[in-house]
């Protein structure tokens, strides 16, 4: 009788306990929903933005010059990586996705099958060039981006400064590489301009968590080497002109020399939306491309359109 | 005239106010308590039912998410567990071994343990055994301060203070490598060690160390002849807690490692742990996805690690004998 008592009471215990857990579970089985910030509905005046690390400053200084045009919008900045915005877009838990490369083939097919009937919508609201930097003692200038590639890619036969006839200061010429981890835009815009679909990074890279530390990294040691947005320059490090082909004049970056295209690597910088974006977005984005918008793109060292 | 017995409490009120003198109304609040027993009673056992629920759930959600990987082309669960590449988004071919980044979760744990049990044992045998009892508490107290240090906050040490020493002292390249997350991992296990082995010294019983000191044993014979023998257990115990914790710590090693998919055995070189791994990179992968369901693979492997050794732990505190024969 005891017995009994002691087992149904504990019976009754997890039961209640298990029916508190169970209330958590979402009944979605279909892999949507990584939760986070749901974009507000039609009515609720709230922009929801998430992406590229690169843009994060950007997307930062917008948002805090647009709290002065249109006050009652409340937008929340985050910059987890290009990789982590373009998730959330296909996740649905964003309205704007920065990002600093374009939208892959399977990533559009995957964000059309979550979403029926919608397209993923592309804006370019700036250019950047990416910057290839080094530390202020190491002698070398310029690099190609044949060479630039021995240096990232699988097989990498650069592995010492003096094989390019560079000299850093110290006895142990190996270099540094420093790279970004791979939700990383810049990190997957670099793949393709430098080492091309063919060819994978080597491993062994220093992956930085974000721009301003792939420059703070490099600033602080003598034989790195490391690439990150125009924008994130210091007086620290001294960047690379870039020759598309060994043996060409080597191009340094600047706002002409993107905009004329002669500086190799420079990309666009972009927002996607998934579909047609809500009103009050909207209004952000036209505010964005304006030429209030793009003053400030200048200001932040990228390139305005 | 002496007064009849009447002060005797009135047995209803045999709850927690049974003391003293009963006023009405805590007699009334007393029925209240003793009628609230068994929904108190309820509670717990829910609040404890849930404890256990709650582990398995996550256990089963993780499984749940990780387990379809096994289905995919682009994954040969050989590779996962012996190649070294790890390269998860890449547009030539997408790999996923995880080898070198086992290799920085061992290395570093181990490199960390190497450099926190002589201090964690060191410093609990003196808290324990010559230490006088106002530095005995100071000490304690510095020691769990040093607990409370959020891992995040060890991770700019590590980058900041820690890198640039590295740097200076052994003339390596950047400081940011596995000695560096060594040191800051054996910064966090130290108060776990010290306080489990002060507990353990201290729970040997005084007559050993009498027995000892009557025998003509000297202080330091006694700590290593009676003490450790005795409470190896609890010490024991003490090192595979570290040594759980420095394997599952991911913010300061995600900083102080350099993040680096590399095998080697130089300490002044970087390397990348599992854990550094699946907080930088799951917020990129789309659910579903491979990448995804491998990063949750790799969440199962660290939960089978840290299972290893704390069940490890739990035996050895049983007295089962392992492979710790004396």
């Amino acid at each position: 009788m005891f017995k009994f008592l002691t087992i149904s009471k504990n019976l009754g215990a997890i039961l209640l306990a298990a029916a508190f857990g169970l209330t958590a579970c979402d009944k979605k089985d279909d892999g949507k929903g990584t939760g986070g910030a749901k974009p507000a509905a039609a009515g609720g005046k709230s922009i929801v933005i998430d992406g590229s690390d690169t843009m994060l400053n950007l997307a930062q200084k917008w948002t805090e010059v647009y709290r002065g045009v249109k006050p009652d919008v409340q937008i929340q900045v985050n910059g987890g990586g290009s990789g982590v915005g373009i998730a959330g877009l296909i996740a649905g838990t964003l309205d704007l996705a920065t990002s600093s490369r374009k939208l892959s083939e399977k990533e559009i097919a995957k964000a059309k099958s979550e979403h029926k009937g919608k397209e993923p919508r592309e804006y370019i609201v700036g250019m950047d060039a990416l910057a290839v930097y080094v530390h202020l003692n190491n002698t070398l200038d310029s690099i190609a981006i044949d060479d630039l590639a021995e240096i990232y890619g699988e097989g990498a036969k650069i592995t010492k400064w003096s094989q390019l006839g560079g000299k850093v200061g110290m006895d142990n010429d190996a270099i540094v590489v420093i790279s970004r981890q791979n939700s990383s835009g810049t990190y997957a815009y670099f793949h393709d301009a430098v080492l091309g679909k063919k060819r994978d990074f080597k491993l062994g890279t220093r992956d930085m968590s974000g721009s301003v530390e792939v420059v703070h990294t490099v600033a602080i040691t003598p034989s790195a080497i490391g690439y990150s947005g125009m924008g994130y320059k210091t007086n620290d490090v001294k960047w690379l002109k870039i020759s598309k082909i060994k043996g060409e004049p080597a191009i340094e970056p600047s706002i002409e020399t993107v905009k004329s295209g002669t500086y190799p690597i420079a990309r666009p910088l972009l927002i996607y939306t998934m579909g047609e974006p809500s009103p009050h977005a909207k209004e952000f984005l036209d505010w964005i491309m304006s030429p209030k918008g793009q003053e400030i793109v200048k200001e932040q060292g990228y390139v305005p359109l | 005239m002496s007064k009849p017995e009447t002060n005797i409490q009135p047995p209803a009120a045999a709850g927690p106010l049974s003391v003293g003198r009963t006023s009405r109304f805590q007699i009334f609040v007393g029925k209240g308590l003793d009628a609230s027993e068994p929904i108190v009673e309820l509670l717990i056992r829910i609040f404890g039912w849930s404890a256990i629920f709650f582990v398995l759930a996550i256990f089963v959600f993780v499984v749940i998410e990780a387990v379809p990987v096994f289905a995919s082309e682009h994954f040969s669960f050989w590779e996962f567990l012996t190649s070294g590449s790890w390269r998860p988004t890449s547009p030539v071919r997408e790999q996923f071994g995880i080898a070198a980044l086992m290799y920085g979760t061992f290395s570093v744990t181990i490199l960390s343990m190497l450099i926190a049990v002589p201090i964690g044992l060191g410093a609990a045998v003196y808290i324990s055994e010559f230490a006088p009892p106002k530095i005995k508490e100071t000490l304690k107290i510095t020691i769990e301060l040093l607990a409370a240090i959020p891992s995040v906050v060890w991770g700019f040490i590590a980058v900041l203070v820690l890198g640039p020493i590295i740097v200076k002292t052994t003339g390596a390249q950047d400081g940011t490598n596995m000695l560096n997350a060594a040191i800051v991992l054996a910064l966090m296990s130290v108060p776990v060690i010290v306080s489990v082995s002060e507990d353990s010294l201290r729970a040997v019983p005084d007559s050993f160390r009498e027995a000892a000191m009557a025998l003509g044993a000297g202080k330091w014979e006694i700590v290593y002849r009676v003490l450790f023998p005795a409470a190896k257990n609890g010490l024991l115990a003490a090192v595979l807690l570290g040594v759980g914790r420095s394997i599952g710590e991911t913010m300061a090693v995600l900083m102080a490692t350099g993040h680096s998919v590399n095998v080697s055995l130089n300490p002044l070189q970087p390397v990348r742990t599992l854990t550094a791994t699946i907080a930088s990179e799951l917020g990129e992968a789309v659910v579903g996805d491979t990448h995804y369901r491998v990063l949750f693979l790799i969440g199962i492997v660290l939960f089978i690690f840290a299972f290893v050794v704390n069940l490890t732990a739990d035996l050895i505190v049983k007295g089962i004998r392992g492979q710790q024969n004396d």
